[in-house]
């Protein structure tokens, strides 16, 4: 039983939080970009007047997708950088407010690191704590703030573990301090509904290629009236915000990609949450299995547990002998030799979060996959306990 | 991350897998927070390695370190084991990415930790940790 999809070949793939497939009806729009009409949007003859309305299109997609003013979205190289600017453009150009932002422990590395930067140019941050789900309180938002504080950032939905933030909530809490308050929806946007107005936010970061647009574009919301820096300078791209022509195929083909992934918003997150309880189901059937996350406000296309007793490399490498393609928590991934930060901080010890698992599903997989990856991850759970000195005697037989 | 075809090998298969009841020398090395625990397990005959296994909770690289360690030192004689390194553990996998090199040091870690526990099982000294330069 093994997938053969167009797009993913014989390989289940199924780690959509790291990247999608850029679908071919969107690739189709964003061709002609490249080649017949390459204009500089910033030229003022007939060639350029359509490169500059194909991004007008995409601007209005864009807003429309999130309940924005075309005023109001930024378009950037993807995720890292609207987070980067999103925090560090209104760190500087409010200091003189006060220096003390507000994020949480488990934060894409895009943000975290930003803080972290920050710290070193003078600015105080406070990294809120989650519970066990992986949930930011709000009770912990609110003792955090301080008559200084100029920001709070905490994301939509996790990366990792897919549990979803109260933003409203949050945002809320903040708009009545007028504090600034910014959302990494980058997880978010494709899987949930996201309306800038319902979840209260001044800035919100969304990155193409994971809802199957291309890679290399983004987008920053940014509301109107917010004091926030330049990201760039140079030509008066972007409203003179963030110069540099600008990556027209990229761009038509994020509008492209976001406009069908709102329209059919729920048709997918009914399959993906189909999926999931499915794969799920099956996987928690597998002793010493922990499901990592909320198990109600996740993702729907996200599963993460967690196998105690081995080590999440090497599962990974087990499965993709299979042709099956997931994502792992465990520091053996990494450079840092430091399991997820975020299973640590939702309380995992150490040698737990190294079992971890991430599976996150999309628009081309079907049961047979999720029947396929059941069939192979069981055994391939025991030949890794066999052989770990950590498996206690009877998960071994 | 990268590993080479050798490395994949002895992941896949890995040799002298398994507990080993009888076994003259043990030595467990790493820490389970880290996310490697090597241990490995000796027969011992006439001074000379009869036989090795591991058991090892860890990476692709950490259970590939340790069953080539083991199969590298079995067969020598215990002076002759002392002095497989982890250098020699990586070349024998055609390489190590950096970051991953170690868990070819847990694999010598691993085998002097169990030569000791079998010299200190028979009244002798323990040798030290870093081995004389041939």
């Amino acid at each position: 039983m093994k997938n053969n999809n167009k797009n993913t070949g014989n390989t289940v793939y199924l780690d959509h939080a790291a990247t999608t497939f850029t679908d071919p009806v969107v690739l189709e729009t964003m061709l002609p970009y490249f080649t017949e009409n390459f204009g500089n949007p910033s030229s003022p003859y007939n060639i350029a007047h359509i490169s500059r309305e194909a991004l007008d299109k995409a601007r209005q997609q864009v807003a429309d997708a999130i309940n924005a003013d075309t005023e109001e979205i930024y378009f950037t190289s993807g995720g890292t950088e609207s987070d980067n600017w999103a925090i560090k453009g209104v760190a500087f150009a409010n200091r003189k407010r006060g220096n003390h932002i507000i994020t949480s422990a488990i934060e894409h590395h895009a943000v975290l690191h930003t803080c972290q930067w920050l710290e070193k140019q003078g600015f105080e941050v406070t990294y809120l704590p989650v519970d066990k789900y992986g949930q930011v309180r709000t009770e912990d938002v609110k003792r955090a703030i301080r008559g200084d504080t100029i920001l709070i950032s905490v994301m939509l939905a996790n990366n990792e573990i897919g549990t979803i933030q109260p933003i409203p909530e949050i945002g809320r809490i903040a708009r009545k301090k007028g504090i600034y308050f910014h959302t990494d929806a980058v997880q978010g946007i494709g899987q949930i509904p996201v309306d800038v107005e319902a979840l209260n936010v001044d800035l919100l970061s969304l990155s193409s290629h994971k809802f199957y647009g291309p890679k290399g574009v983004g987008a920053l919301y940014i509301k109107k009236g917010s004091r926030i820096d330049n990201h760039s300078h140079g030509g008066a791209q972007e409203k003179k915000k963030r110069a540099g022509t600008e990556n027209v195929p990229g761009i038509v083909g994020m509008g492209a990609a976001i406009e069908q992934a709102i329209s059919q918003l729920e048709e997918h997150a009914a399959h993906m949450k189909k999926l999931r309880t499915r794969l799920l189901e099956g996987l928690l059937q597998i002793p010493a299995t922990h499901l990592a996350g909320h198990p109600e406000k996740r993702l729907p296309n996200n599963v993460n547990v967690i196998f105690e007793y081995i080590e999440g490399e090497s599962i990974l490498l087990m499965l993709n002998s299979f042709s099956i393609a997931a994502s792992t928590g465990s520091a053996c991934t990494s450079a840092s030799l430091e399991p997820s930060h975020v299973l640590i901080a939702c309380g995992f010890p150490h040698e737990i979060a190294h079992g971890s698992l991430r599976l996150t599903l999309g628009k081309e997989n079907t049961e047979d996959d999720v029947d396929y990856v059941l069939q192979i991850i069981e055994p391939i759970i025991k030949r890794l306990r066999a052989m770990s000195p950590m498996t206690p005697e009877e998960l071994r037989k | 991350m990268m590993y080479s075809e050798k490395v994949m090998e002895h992941f896949m298969n890995p040799h002298n897998v398994g507990e080993m009841e009888d076994a003259d020398g043990v030595g467990e090395v790493g820490n389970p927070q880290c996310g490697d625990i090597m241990r490995i397990y000796l027969k011992i005959e006439d001074n000379v390695i009869a036989d090795a296994k591991f058991m090892t909770f860890g990476c692709g690289a950490a259970i590939a370190s340790s069953s080539m360690a083991t199969e590298l030192i079995k067969g020598k004689t215990l002076e002759q084991a002392w002095k497989v390194t982890n250098k020699a553990v990586a070349e024998a996998l055609e390489g190590l990415p950096p970051v991953k090199m170690h868990c070819s040091v847990l694999a010598e870690e691993g085998i002097h930790k169990a030569i000791n526990d079998y010299r200190e099982k028979q009244g002798l000294k323990p040798l030290e940790e870093k081995p004389d330069a041939e």
